[in-house]
């Protein structure tokens, strides 16, 4: 069915957050489906005004409001696209595509949840809505600990710093050690490095891992197979194991991926 | 209003299909666009076997444009034919099965394998600049591209389009060299080769170092290089390079094309090859155009 379309969203509100990270709500006056059936872990594909910048910018959701059928996105000024979106106000609008790609799949029983960095925005919408006894560990580079505080109401947080400044000193597998956390369950986003430590934790442990995967996009729709990711079997679509991030994931288990 | 036009022998019911490569087969576009409205769906590149294509990063952005070097992978022609020919026929469009190789002997291996398939027309990649043997090796040479022309039509049930690379001295040499192998047509303008340095990390900003060179950035040089090549021969040209609206698919068609293909543009706008078909049906009746046949090549 060609139901789905590139559509106009509006900005309800926008701020900074931490130095170059800004958060912003959006809402879909044309499309009531994008909040209602977005779920933690997808993305939207957010495109630039200015036509000398074609390609859509992958933005992870960080909240939905499911009632006032809005999205919240974190994101990090990386480069002009990025630029172009903070400075976006109330009542502008952006083109959007989604919602996009797998989320994560919830299970029961005790679960971490793991961001790294600019990898955090996407686990607050998890940590609300996933049941059962809930630990979230956030790494961060130093005491700039944005979005921490509101996890803080569904979770027992757990910090870890690279300079040692908040936390654990460390990576959040320090801290997680440190803590002796246990879980039954983990799910995570970050950079490479810490999805490598997750991805052998949880292998060490023998308890089940999602993580989100994170490559330079180009269609975000499954098409242009620019940003696959090695999978451990060959998989039905590729048939030579190269998994789509936009399409396949971004959320995978980490035991079928290759870090 | 018309809008139908026969290529090679084969009535489309427009002129507007997709660049290989930017559409897979279709599946993840028929969210968003009817396929069935399209004159034709170009599949990305088969091969023989599954390539696995090259490490990522495979693209990045650039002004107006953007560099791939995904390096044609594909699941192969075996799955491609249980799989995606089915999916596409449920559609009232044509097939242009976009076929690529390493070798002559891979790509007339390919060409037999689809002769006994329901799909309307092939398109012979001999231009990708991602690949290290075949592909843009056979494009860049007259003399090889005359001969790869030959075995393939010799091998072919279905007309045969020869897609040509932009990244050679005269593109009429090469243009001719496919006509005089027997072609049914020709396609243009495959990616031009380029480069983008990551400053902040000294590198390149792709794996590959090298990538292709598509979206609006391009479209001046593929318009020119599509006049030229509709100048100099007598078949058919299905011209493609940064077409984004309406207008820049009537630029390739006054300048000689007489299909276009959409192929970045899907990228920045899912629903962009019905949005294109809709503005030249639009600028049709602005200016009482009865029949698309009149445009192509109306500008000498």
């Amino acid at each position: 069915m060609a139901d789905k379309k590139k559509c106009a969203a509006e900005v309800v509100s926008q701020k900074l957050v931490s130095e170059g990270i800004y958060s912003m709500w959006l809402s879909f006056p044309e499309r009531q489906d994008i909040a209602a059936t977005a779920v933690p872990g997808q993305f939207l594909s957010l495109y630039c005004k200015d036509g000398s910048r074609l390609l859509p910018r992958p933005i992870s959701i960080c909240e939905i409001d499911r009632e006032e059928g809005r999205i919240r996105i974190v994101y990090r000024v990386v480069g002009r696209g990025t630029e172009e979106f903070s400075k976006l106000t109330a009542g502008d609008t952006v083109a959007v595509v989604g919602p996009l790609g797998n989320g994560f799949t919830v299970h029961e029983g005790r679960s971490i949840l793991i961001g790294g960095g600019i990898g955090i925005p996407p686990m607050l919408e998890l940590a609300k809505s996933i049941p059962g006894e809930v630990s979230v560990v956030l790494g961060y580079r130093d005491s700039d600990l944005f979005l921490k505080e509101e996890f803080e109401p569904y979770a027992a947080v757990y910090v870890s710093t690279e300079d040692g400044s908040v936390g654990t000193k460390g990576n959040v597998i320090d801290a997680i050690l440190e803590q002796g956390l246990d879980a039954d369950v983990i799910y995570a986003c970050g950079p490479l490095p810490m999805l490598r430590g997750v991805k052998d934790y949880a292998a060490k442990k023998g308890i089940p891992a999602q993580i989100s995967m994170e490559e330079k996009m180009a269609c975000g729709i499954g098409a242009c197979l620019a940003c696959v990711c090695q999978s451990k079997e060959r998989d039905a679509h590729s048939n030579v194991g190269n998994k789509r991030v936009c399409k396949d994931g971004p959320v995978f288990d980490a035991q079928e991926i290759e870090l | 209003m018309n809008l139908a036009i026969d290529f090679a022998g084969v009535a489309m019911k427009n002129p507007v299909t997709t660049a290989s490569g930017t559409f897979g087969s279709g599946a993840e576009y028929s969210e968003f666009v009817d396929l069935g409205e399209l004159g034709a769906v170009t599949t990305k590149g088969v091969a023989n076997v599954p390539w696995p294509g090259n490490p990522t990063p495979r693209i990045c952005e650039t002004y107006g444009g953007m560099l791939n070097a995904i390096g044609l992978q594909n699941p192969g022609i075996d799955l491609f034919i249980e799989r995606d020919i089915p999916f596409l026929r449920k559609y009232d469009t044509r097939i242009i099965v976009n076929v690529c190789g390493r070798t002559p002997e891979e790509y007339v291996e390919v060409v037999r394998r689809l002769g006994t398939e329901d799909v309307d027309l092939l398109e012979i990649n001999i231009s990708c600049p991602n690949v290290e043997a075949g592909g843009l090796a056979f494009g860049q040479d007259p003399k090889l591209v005359e001969k790869i022309t030959s075995q393939i039509k010799d091998a072919a049930k279905q007309p045969v389009i020869m897609k040509l690379s932009p990244n050679v001295t005269d593109i009429v040499q090469v243009a001719q060299a496919a006509e005089a192998g027997g072609a049914d047509a020709v396609s243009l303008i495959n990616t031009l080769t380029g480069m983008k340095i990551d400053i902040s990390r000294r590198t390149f900003a792709l794996a590959n170092k090298t990538g292709g060179l598509s979206g609006p950035a391009v479209k001046p040089v593929a318009v020119r290089m599509v006049y030229q090549t509709a100048q100099a021969v007598k078949i058919p040209v299905l011209g493609m390079g940064g077409i984004c609206t309406a207008e820049d698919a009537l630029e390739f068609i006054m300048a000689g094309a007489s299909m276009v293909a959409v192929g970045t543009a899907n990228f920045h706008n899912p629903s962009a090859t019905v949005d294109i078909i809709r503005g030249i049906e639009a600028f049709m009746r602005e200016n009482q155009v009865e029949d698309i046949r009149e445009l192509i090549g109306c500008v000498r």
